[in-house]
């Protein structure tokens, strides 16, 4: 089969792989339709994930079709058009009995911190991503499910990571009525956020980033207000004077490890890998939320330590909410508020690259060039 | 000026919202957002019909695991075996370290960097070696509008540092190259 394969950091190609197999009864084998790159793939692309081997193909945000199943499998039957949560999960341990499938703990030998992922190193299980015609789908029987028929490839492909993981941003928030809620970020996970705030009765939404083009996006789409926090000396400044010098009541981190904004940061956190990635925008929600306020952390990071102003944190009392997201509990709710048409993620695709040239697709997606804001691979297009 | 109990004015009331943004507050009610509370039993264990999963059989050798879990997982990844150099020094990590400790992550670095600069010498003696015009994707700026999507950008600045981080090791093992193919011509020449 033809694959996306990792030659070392910055670089990728496209490779003829072994089809994958059956390694457990309850695994599925997916022909995969539609994926797509989403933000923390670059981490990996970048480098900055440790134990992402040569080889290893990414991607864990991808739709398909049932090709194989294992002798246990009951759920689903070859031919299903299904979509697959980005976590790998079994559905029964500790964590996931009570709902938290990003932290499962029964699938992920390489570490106990983080849980499995599709395509994203072995330190998040050593399994195969979706940026390939083929992919083994674990625990097939609780992760994914059937696509509706109404719902098409391209919001259910984004329903499989970068939506629920914006609509969690806004969950772990705790936004009551009339928060002032200022998200950091204009990727498609800040973008659906910023709405999805909206959706819980935010008061006042504000996106910062540094894109103008994504900016505008914020305005028209997510129906925000919007700082570029280029044009500022101290974007948490202007945070404090457009708050009454209280700050934000909740704010989110939708950036993650390679943030812009402070050079030293990205310098040591992004070029030379000497933190788990730049925590400037992190520092900021820290310092622009309110005393007693909530920080929410959807953005991704590594696992070495990030210089943190934990300080200002237990200083302001701050409520730190954070996770991966647990995808399959988002469904039910995400599917009526995409039905409904409360959120429209395929308006944010941007690009699609046929599967043989993913690695355009990353060096666009990397750089942020043409607008890009979110890009699909489509495997067999080339 | 002093701070007082009351919040600013929000510039819109919630009539205002209302009218402006169709969606606004349907999942104003916490009862209404999926993952609240955080911890919930599932009933229906997401479709699981087993308590205890099947054990995924080990076909690749011992499987390498943090040392923080009892043993290894029901299931696993088998994408990228363990091999080589890079294996060992990453088997080191796991076996020795903890997550806990910065000396396990630094190994995993190590290795992936060994592996790498493995696989790219690697590469050279193979019908495929590495490209690193075509596999960095840069051709891709030609239809991209290079210069109009990085104008006024805050981070162009240290994005002339990625080429130098990208070209470098090729630009260095290169000239280690030619120099020691040069001595080996002139050691011969005398």
């Amino acid at each position: 089969m033809r694959a996306m394969v990792y030659r070392g950091p910055y670089k990728l190609r496209v490779e003829e792989k072994d089809l994958p197999t059956i390694e457990h009864p309850n695994d599925a084998i997916v022909r995969v339709t539609l994926a797509a790159i989403c933000g923390s793939d670059l981490h990996l692309y970048h480098g900055l994930m440790p134990d992402t081997r040569i080889g290893h193909t990414f991607g864990h945000e991808f739709i398909g079709v049932v090709e194989q199943v294992g002798p246990s499998v009951e759920n689903l039957q070859v031919g299903d058009r299904v979509m697959v949560p980005f976590n790998i999960f079994c559905g029964t341990c500790w964590f996931c009995a009570r709902g938290l499938y990003s932290n499962c703990h029964n699938v992920n030998p390489n570490a106990t911190a983080v849980g499995g992922i599709y395509g994203y190193s072995h330190t998040t299980g050593g399994y195969d991503g979706g940026q390939a015609e083929y992919v083994r789908v674990p625990f097939a029987d609780v992760g994914p499910v059937r696509i509706p028929d109404w719902m098409s490839d391209e919001d259910a492909v984004l329903l499989t990571d970068a939506v629920p993981t914006g609509y969690f941003g806004a969950q772990l928030g705790e936004i009551v009525e009339g928060d002032v809620v200022v998200v950091f970020g204009a990727g498609i996970v800040g973008l659906v956020a910023a709405r999805s705030a909206w959706l819980m009765g935010a008061g006042r939404v504000i996106v910062v980033d540094h894109l103008e083009y994504r900016l505008e996006t914020a305005r028209s789409w997510a129906k925000a207000e919007t700082f570029n926090f280029a044009e500022y000396d101290d974007i948490v400044v202007e945070m404090k004077k457009t708050t009454g010098h209280l700050g934000a009541d909740v704010a989110i981190d939708a950036v993650g490890a390679e943030a812009d904004g402070n050079l030293l940061m990205h310098l040591s956190g992004v070029k030379f890998k000497l933190q788990g990635g730049s925590p400037i925008a992190l520092n900021w929600a820290i310092d622009s939320v309110r005393k007693g306020g909530t920080v929410s952390v959807v953005g991704a990071y590594g696992p070495i330590p990030n210089m943190v102003k934990f300080g200002d944190a237990l200083n302001k009392g701050l409520t730190l909410r954070m996770n991966q997201t647990p995808v399959k509990r988002q469904w039910p709710r995400l599917f009526e508020h995409v039905r409904n048409g409360h959120l429209t993620p395929s308006e944010l695709v941007t690009h699609r690259f046929p599967l043989e040239h993913v690695a355009e697709g990353y060096h666009v997606f990397s750089a942020k060039l043409d607008g890009v804001i979110k890009p699909l691979v489509v495997p067999g297009a080339a | 000026m002093a701070y007082t109990p009351q919040k600013p004015p929000l510039p819109e009331t919630t009539e205002q919202l209302k009218a402006r943004i169709p969606f606004w507050g349907v999942d104003l009610d916490p009862a209404d957002r999926p993952s609240v509370p955080k911890l919930q039993w599932q009933e229906d264990l997401s479709g699981a019909h087993w308590e205890v999963p099947d054990q995924q059989p080990e076909r690749h050798g011992p499987r390498e695991r943090s040392i923080e879990h009892a043993s290894i997982t029901p299931v696993f990844g088998t994408a990228q075996p363990l091999h080589g150099v890079s294996g060992a020094i990453r088997r080191h990590a796991y076996a020795r370290f903890s997550e806990a400790r910065l000396a396990h992550w630094l190994l995993l670095i190590a290795g992936d960097r060994v592996e790498a600069t493995g696989a790219h010498l690697r590469s050279f003696a193979t019908l495929r070696p590495d490209n690193p015009v075509t596999e960095t994707g840069v051709l891709a700026e030609a239809g991209a509008h290079p210069v109009a999507s990085r104008r006024g950008r805050v981070d162009a600045r240290h994005q002339t540092i990625d080429p130098v981080l990208v070209a470098g090791p090729w630009v260095a093992g290169a000239a280690v190259t030619w120099l020691g193919l040069r001595r080996v011509v002139r050691a011969v020449r005398r």
